[in-house]
């Protein structure tokens, strides 16, 4: 389907460096543990105006600002900046590439380390351990430790976002005053798996994938990592998005020829495939897909959502958007009545639109109305 | 989803002249209660137990509109459905569970009295009452489903498929073993009544009801 891609240049990126490591639930430990992130706004003296944001699946911690490897603008700037519902006039926004991922985080593309940290000359590949979203939230209470922040004002993110959202909330509850987990829920759902699975079956079909040994001679499974994210792209949209979007229409012809014509729906799909896999890492891909299959908080806690939650003193808001099927809102209801029956402090709203899963990434504006409010009320709460 | 929107619909009617209905129920619960408000709409009573009353105040509402608005202004309020929600919250969760003029319209008022006796110590309760004379009057004269400024829509389309008078909520009551700690009717506008000693003259002459309940 595509030429042997360029990927886009390396750059440097900021990180925090733990000589320690970092202990996974899989009963590995890696070390040393790199967690790279941006911030903007200013801490306040106190630390108390923090507010962590965490990146969805294929997200990074460039959220905020034009992409310093793709140059295309924040993933989340809808909603960060000055004056913003995440106004940085105000908080501290932060945000971290996740374990596992390929942005400067340490990941199946960074050196492969020893047990004692030493540098293998070589790249973790699927050599990388099993991760969980609780080891990609403890790496990043690494980082907010790190800066001196005790206790957050707000966790916020859709997606795996939201998966860490509930995580943080249920793991430090003391750490987290305010939870926002949007668009997600509090497991991988058997029809999710299934998508992810027929997205690594695609990379690992891919004959460049090598058995994940693909960098041993500079190529990436492009053919297996673009399907994937066609899959996977297919999954956060509506079918009345798609419809109101490409419609049947046809590129470059008004009536079907039966030769070479294309649908639109089609190059948009394989446009979209063959953009990510300049920027995307297959065994992250991998990594990543995995930790959120294995996610299941009340697994956690002994079959009950509601015993992750019991006697937390943290404010939430979920989301939740109707023509979301990925996450559908059966699951955030699901989670807020966990919540209520651990008599936590809880708002949800479902909004009404046709954006599918990618609504919480878009222009809502009730959505966006409703996040920074909830974020403003408690920042008033704390004195913020 | 046809009915749950139009019972939002419902909702916000009444709430054009709910302060002064607002306030009567607000003076039924003491400080720093902890407080349900199922129907809240837009939070009007929760912001105002919240910031008069210390209270931990949180609501329940079916209409997204109204649920955002006081989401935006950070009030703790639930999307949901008094029929399904309810079950979800622990016993004993609040002291005072309030459902202000909502009772009617929703799909089972025995039921949702249990659950808020379930989940609250206290449940105050507001409804239009069906027994007040220009009902009787109508129906009387004209043969026809009344048509007045609380019950202002059609049999076929109104949100409000369970009314009942001030006599059928005390029957009520003694038959669930509920103990009417307080109760009042009031004007269209949320006035007290003067009847206030006579539940007979209430039923003919209140056009609302606001009762305080506790388990027996």
């Amino acid at each position: 389907m595509s030429a042997p891609v360029a990927p886009f240049p390396q750059v440097e990126h900021q990180r925090a460096v733990f000589a320690d490591g970092l202990a996974l639930d899989c009963g590995a430990a890696i070390r040393p543990l790199a967690v790279a992130w941006r911030g903007y706004g200013r801490l306040n003296a106190a630390r108390s105006n923090a507010v962590l944001v965490c990146h969805a699946l294929t997200g990074d911690q460039y959220v905020a600002e034009t992409h310093p490897v793709t140059g295309r603008p924040g993933w989340w700037e809808t909603i960060i900046g000055p004056g913003k519902p995440l106004d940085t006039d105000r908080y501290f926004v932060l945000c971290a590439n996740v374990l596992g991922g390929c942005m400067g985080s340490t990941g199946p593309r960074e050196e492969m380390t020893d047990a004692e940290g030493r540098g293998l000359g070589r790249p973790w590949g699927t050599d990388f351990p099993s991760i969980t979203i609780r080891d990609m939230v403890r790496a990043q209470k690494r980082l907010t430790d790190h800066l001196g922040i005790t206790r957050l004002l707000g966790v916020v993110g859709g997606s795996m976002g939201g998966m860490q959202v509930l995580e943080w909330a249920a793991t430090y509850p003391e750490a987290v005053f305010a939870a926002a987990p949007i668009a997600t829920a509090a497991h991988h759902s058997a029809q999710n798996i299934a998508f992810h699975e027929v997205g690594r079956a695609a990379i690992h079909a891919d004959p460049d994938w090598k058995g994940g040994r693909y960098w041993e001679d500079g190529r990436v499974p492009a053919q297996g990592l673009s399907v994937a994210r066609m899959v996977a792209h297919i999954t956060y949209l509506s079918e009345q998005a798609l419809t109101r979007k490409f419609g049947r229409r046809l590129r470059g012809a008004s009536a079907l020829t039966f030769l070479e014509d294309v649908f639109e729906v089609e190059s948009y799909l394989r446009h979209q495939g063959s953009t990510f896999v300049r920027r995307f890492d297959a065994n992250s891909y991998l990594t990543i897909t995995r930790a959120m299959d294995y996610f299941d908080l009340a697994a956690e806690h002994g079959g009950d959502l509601a015993n992750a939650f019991r006697g937390t003193a943290t404010r939430f808001f979920v989301a939740s958007f109707s023509s979301d099927w990925l996450f559908p809102t059966r699951e955030s209801r699901a989670l807020v009545r966990a919540l209520n029956a651990a008599a936590a402090n809880v708002s949800f709203v479902e909004f009404a639109t046709d954006k599918g899963h990618d609504a919480f990434l878009l222009e809502e504006p009730e959505f966006h109305r409703a996040l920074g409010g909830f974020l403003a009320g408690c920042a008033d709460r704390l004195g913020v | 989803m046809d009915g749950p929107a139009e019972r939002g619909e419902a909702i916000r009617y009444v709430a054009k002249n709910m302060r002064l209905d607002l306030r009567l129920i607000a003076e039924m619960i003491p400080r720093g209660a902890k407080v349900l408000d199922i129907g809240c709409g837009d939070g009007a009573l929760l912001a105002h137990l919240t910031a008069e009353k210390g209270a931990d105040a949180r609501g329940i509402e079916i209409d997204m509109a109204a649920v955002t608005e006081a989401v935006a202004s950070g009030l703790a309020v639930i999307h949901g459905d008094a029929d399904t929600d309810l079950a979800f919250y622990p016993d004993g969760a609040f002291d005072y569970v309030v459902l202000s003029r909502t009772l009617q319209a929703v799909e089972k008022p025995r039921e949702v009295l249990r659950q808020m006796l379930r989940i609250g110590r206290h449940a105050i309760v507001s409804f239009p009452n069906f027994g007040h004379w220009q009902m009787r009057w109508r129906l009387l004269v004209t043969g026809r489903m009344p048509d007045t400024e609380t019950w202002n829509r059609p049999w076929y389309e109104t949100p409000n498929i369970h009314p009942c008078t001030i006599a059928d909520f005390f029957a009520l009551c003694a038959m669930e073993g509920y103990v009417v700690e307080e109760w009042l009717a009031v004007d269209e506008h949320g006035r007290r009544a003067p009847w206030r000693r006579s539940a007979r003259l209430a039923n003919l002459f209140g056009e609302q009801a606001l009762f305080k309940l506790r388990r027996g």
